[in-house]
């Protein structure tokens, strides 16, 4: 059982989210979120330029068995693909155990196959 | 009262009947209505040009200026304005009460009350986001009292401006002048915002909350502005008034596209991009350039007016904002300061007598723009040392400025206990 934490472009959530779907993951969360990095956005307001802090991106986080691991890191790696500057990390993780709250069990089997 | 019969009581009604005119006063009563549109407009482009913590408290203020300028106008700023007196202040006819003209007395009055609001409104721009609102209460109430009375006598009351041959149409000089620098004085003494300026003393951004509300209130004082300068003939009967009005309304609108494309231009030539805030700050500089001069100029000296007003508006709030490090949120002193001054001035340069009932005030270009830069320098002093007395005062006794912690945390929730979004 694995975690991977995908940081993507605002613009190709959309897209992920559809390939995503498409593929063998049943579900998905996700956070819009703001970093600080090497890229600043410039702006002018009344003739002072100033530069934003915030990048914006979204957070998504997915949980899937060793078998989905390849699939959905590639999902990431093209559905996010612009190939500028900005395009975001996969951060890929273990996951030592999962519970289903309404059932009790426990391990693999709560990560149902899609029906 | 229509069956009964008349001719006993006819010398009084039918002598009213006759000089009383409908169609001037449909005209006046339009014109105060628009005008009166120009409070929203102001109230939109402030609050779009602060920060949302803030919008409440400058709504608030702008309905302040309206409410306080409506009776206190009445109580006594019309008498001082435009009652008998001599050359420097009216005394006569307090809690209004005037004489019928072509228009009802009471059109009138109420044509001149919304003028004095705007007046009174330019001023919460400058001063928004850190003025105690108790203490902009008591400034409000004093502009439409008697600042804004008294050098409004001087040009339009039969004062001693009016008497040199002064030009001032619709207000360039009495109303956005005196405004603007008004409003200069109060964001001298309270001093910029907090986070205006850096350490070094760089100037910083802080950015409106809504383009989209300054925007839409530009367009309202657009509209509003179609009353303010056109129905400043206050007469709509006969040809000359039917030209001068149909001329008024075409020069107030070059004048104002002008001056928007010429901010355009400017910020995209300087900053590198066209700007929206500063597109919608050269509209405003072009109307209120125009206004001293509408009836007077022709269709092409209005399109010069509307350039060069607007790019010294562009220029000005560069020149406060990164030189002279004061804060004025939404570019009023620039706006209505430099525009209303440049705008009075540039009416003596293109008057001109060839225009039906023109009367330019005197023979010579240079008498003229004498008279008109006597005018507006001799208003700007008197509005700027009222100003700086009220607010340095204020300042003193009661103080001006709210607490570090209400401007931080906005003036909304600590000045009056509600926010304009939750």
């Amino acid at each position: 059982m694995k975690k991977i934490e995908a940081i993507i472009r605002k613009t190709k959530f959309e897209e992920v989210k559809e390939t995503l779907l498409a593929s063998d993951i049943n579900w998905f969360e996700y956070h819009e979120c703001h970093g600080v990095g090497q890229s600043r956005q410039e702006r002018i307001y009344r003739g002072v330029v100033y530069s934003t802090d915030m990048i914006e991106r979204v957070h998504i986080t997915v949980i899937c068995r060793e078998m989905f691991v390849e699939s959905t890191i590639k999902v990431f790696l093209e559905a996010g693909h612009t190939g500028e500057v900005g395009d975001g990390r996969i951060f890929v993780s273990d996951v030592i155990d999962c519970y289903s709250i309404r059932t009790g069990e426990h391990g693999d089997v709560v990560l149902r196959d899609k029906k | 009262m229509m069956f009964l019969d008349t001719t006993a009581a006819a010398p009084v009604v039918e002598e009213a009947v006759d000089y009383v005119n409908g169609l001037d006063t449909l005209w006046v009563l339009l014109g105060a209505m628009l005008v009166f549109w120009m409070q929203p407009g102001f109230a939109l482009v402030e609050a779009g040009m602060t920060r949302a913590k803030n919008t409440a408290n400058i709504l608030m203020k702008n309905f302040c200026d309206f409410m306080c300028g409506s009776v206190l106008y009445w109580i006594a700023g019309f008498s001082i304005m435009y009652g008998a007196g001599n050359g420097f202040f009216g005394w006569d006819g307090f809690f209004y009460t005037g004489e019928d003209s072509n228009i009802p007395a009471e059109a009138t009055f109420v044509f001149q009350t919304v003028f004095c609001a705007t007046a009174a409104t330019i001023v919460s721009g400058a001063m928004a986001e850190r003025t105690k609102f108790s203490m902009y209460f008591v400034y409000s109430m004093l502009i439409s009292l008697f600042i804004y009375p008294l050098e409004g006598h001087w040009s339009w009351g039969g004062g001693w401006l009016s008497e040199l041959g002064f030009h001032d149409f619709a207000g360039s000089t009495v109303v956005h002048l005196c405004g603007g620098v008004l409003a200069l004085a109060g964001a001298l003494v309270l001093g910029p915002r907090i986070g205006k300026y850096d350490k070094n003393g760089k100037s910083r951004a802080i950015p409106g909350h809504s383009l989209t509300l300054c925007a839409l209130g530009v367009f309202c004082l657009w509209v509003g502005w179609f009353g303010f300068n056109p129905c400043s003939t206050v007469a709509a009967t006969g040809y000359n008034n039917a030209t001068s009005m149909a001329h008024v309304f075409l020069t107030t609108n070059m004048a104002a596209a002008v001056g928007g494309l010429a901010a355009l231009a400017y910020t995209w030539i300087v900053d590198g991009k066209p700007s929206l805030s500063m597109v919608c700050n050269g509209v405003l500089a072009g109307l209120v350039g125009i206004t001293a001069g509408c009836d007077c100029v022709d269709i092409w000296a209005s399109l010069v007016i509307g350039l060069i007003v607007s790019v010294a508006m562009c220029v000005s709030v560069s020149v406060l904002d990164k030189k002279l490090h004061i804060d004025d949120p939404v570019g009023a002193v620039s706006v209505h300061g430099v525009g209303g001054f440049l705008g009075t001035i540039l009416t003596g340069v293109f008057c001109n007598p060839a225009i039906d009932g023109v009367d330019c005030g005197s023979d010579s270009i240079l008498g003229r723009i004498g008279i008109e830069a006597l005018g507006a320098s001799v208003v700007a002093l008197f509005a700027f040392a009222a100003g700086m007395i009220i607010f340095l005062i204020i300042k003193h006794t009661h103080g001006l400025r709210v607490d570090r912690r209400i401007e931080e945390e906005g003036l909304d929730i600590y000045e009056h206990g509600e926010a304009a979004y939750n």
